[in-house]
């Protein structure tokens, strides 16, 4: 993982993550950026649960791109109201979107066109206060929105990239087309005889994929369907203690700063209370051809 | 009443009562999620639910849900698929019913999830729409559920994330080009807000048990119009409040 997020992340980048949603976040890509102290980057998402709320109070962040930035069972994002509303650690820039508009502005990328019309949003100040949406024609026009890399967390993958995922996948594939290059962290390497024996359920072009990084765990607190519960307790206690400066740069040691990576971090949890032990396999699908 | 109920319980049950059988619901997180399940349940048994995660559901979940995206939610789904498909069915105006959180909301039923005070340098920023500004355009109509404090029932939003009937003059949503119907009720703590037919300002249609009119008046922010016809809020049934109990065990949503 730190390989993948020096080599693949510098300092300015905009990024794609928490493309899933609630599930399948890549947290422990994001906390590898942290550790490595990366600056002035774009996030770029739908909702990412708390992952934005802890990029963001470690200085990592100058715009945010995304419909809702917080923490999904708790409300409030408080590294987040720092930066918008004390500049604390530092001054934040908000592109305000929507789940839809989001979606439809990586659409707009995936497809290399400037924006696409929609009807959503007509009525609402987003309008107002994102630069990259105009009205034209009875119509909002919602800007492409192009990261540099989209990070991915899945359940599986081969070492050549081909990713599968499942479960609702939210805008994972859209932005994933949309960015220059994919980064995958997976539960699980597995040979290319497995990936290629479902190819409906590959997520990307192999082309797009510049590194696979296995990382069990790697979504922890966000649930993987067969893999994972979601951690409610965790998020309770992070928004509990991240409502001040002191109390979150307190979890940022615990959990980040002093965890050298997942591997580690996993040490101080149980995972197998959070392991999913009733599976529910679905029937494989015949890809015979002749 | 045999038993007592907390404030959420009711306005779950009162939430879930909004869902017509056949419904197509825009579900979204937190106490909507219950309702549906109860909706489904009782009265509702040929509803559906749809999460803009990428999910249409029949079945409530087996387990707790923390979000729409939890495990439980997934399995025994009847699609799971990208969120762009979810959108897909609402901006063709086949999502009935919507449920939106906020924290301000006005007298014509704009929501505001985004900033209070200024948005160059507010005062709180809020998390942002999420679906929200989605489902109060497209949805055919929908509700909200909320705290009844006059700093959330305002006389002026200071930001409107999600449109209800801008501002209130005959035919906003329409001249606008918004899709769906509008907001039809407001479900609050202590009681219910509705709309008149086409939309326009908010009046007060029944009261919770336990509270008055003018307590209601009191804590909402902006001077509030009353029903001729102002009722007591059914309490939730011994049903209803069981499914809520069965769906919520540890009280996450309903009793913290």
């Amino acid at each position: 993982m730190a390989q993948a997020i020096e080599r693949f992340v510098p300092d300015g980048a905009t990024i794609a993550l928490g493309l899933a949603l609630e599930p399948l976040i890549p947290f422990a890509a994001g906390h590898e950026i942290i550790r490595q102290q990366r600056r002035d980057l774009e996030l770029v998402g739908p909702i990412s649960d708390a992952l934005f709320d802890q990029l963001i109070g470690a200085g990592c962040v100058r715009r945010v791109t995304a419909a809702w930035v917080g923490n999904v069972s708790e409300g409030l994002g408080h590294c987040y109201r720092r930066a918008c509303e004390q500049e604390v650690p530092h001054a934040l820039e908000v592109h305000d979107h929507s789940n839809f508009s989001i979606s439809l502005a990586l659409w707009a990328a995936a497809w290399n066109v400037p924006s696409l019309p929609t009807r959503t949003l007509l009525g609402s100040d987003i309008l107002r206060t994102n630069p990259d949406l105009s009205v034209a024609d009875g119509l909002v026009q919602v800007k492409a929105v192009r990261p540099d890399v989209a990070i991915v967390h899945v359940q599986r993958a081969d070492e050549l990239g081909r990713a599968h995922a499942w479960g609702p996948l939210g805008v994972s594939e859209e932005a994933g087309l949309a960015s220059g290059r994919i980064v995958i962290s997976c539960e699980e390497l597995v040979d290319a005889s497995v990936t290629l024996s479902d190819p409906n359920r590959i997520l990307f072009p192999e082309t797009k994929v510049a590194a696979v990084v296995p990382e069990p765990g790697g979504a922890h607190p966000s649930p993987v369907q067969g893999f994972f519960k979601r951690d409610h307790a965790f998020h309770r206690d992070y928004a509990e203690r991240s409502r001040t400066v002191e109390g979150f740069e307190g979890w940022l040691r615990q959990w980040v700063l002093d965890v050298p990576d997942r591997a580690e971090y996993l040490k101080q949890i149980d995972p197998d209370a959070l392991r999913i032990k009733h599976h529910r396999p679905s029937v494989p699908a015949d890809f015979g051809d002749e | 009443m045999s038993e007592s109920y907390t404030p959420q319980e009711l306005m779950v049950a009162v939430a879930a009562r909004e869902i017509r059988d056949g419904d197509v619901v825009f579900v979204g997180m937190r106490l909507p999620i219950l309702a549906y399940a109860v909706a489904r349940n009782s009265h509702a048994p040929e509803a559906r639910g749809l999460f803009e995660v990428g999910l249409m559901r029949d079945q409530p979940a087996s387990a707790f849900l923390g979000t729409m995206g939890d495990p439980p939610n997934v399995a025994g789904a009847l699609w799971a698929t990208r969120m762009s498909n979810a959108m897909a069915l609402m901006a063709q105006g086949e999502v009935d019913l919507g449920f939106i959180g906020g924290a301000e909301v006005d007298r014509f039923g704009n929501l505001n999830t985004s900033y209070v005070g200024d948005p160059r340098r507010p005062e709180v920023k809020l998390p942002g729409s999420g679906g929200g500004a989605d489902i109060s355009i497209l949805s055919r109509r929908w509700v909200t559920l909320m705290s009844h404090e006059p700093r959330r029932l305002v006389e002026k939003v200071s930001f409107v994330t999600s449109p209800g009937y801008g501002d209130g003059s005959p035919g906003w949503r329409k001249r606008n080009g918004l899709l769906g119907g509008g907001p039809v009720a407001i479900i609050t703590t202590l009681g219910v807000l509705r709309f008149p037919e086409g939309g326009g300002e908010a009046y007060l249609a029944s009261v919770h048990p336990g509270h008055t009119v003018d307590e209601v008046a009191a804590y909402t922010g902006w001077s509030l119009q009353v029903s001729d016809a102002v009722s007591e809020t059914s309490a939730p049934t011994e049903s209803e409040l069981a499914s809520i109990r069965r769906f919520d065990p540890e009280g996450f949503w309903t009793r913290s």
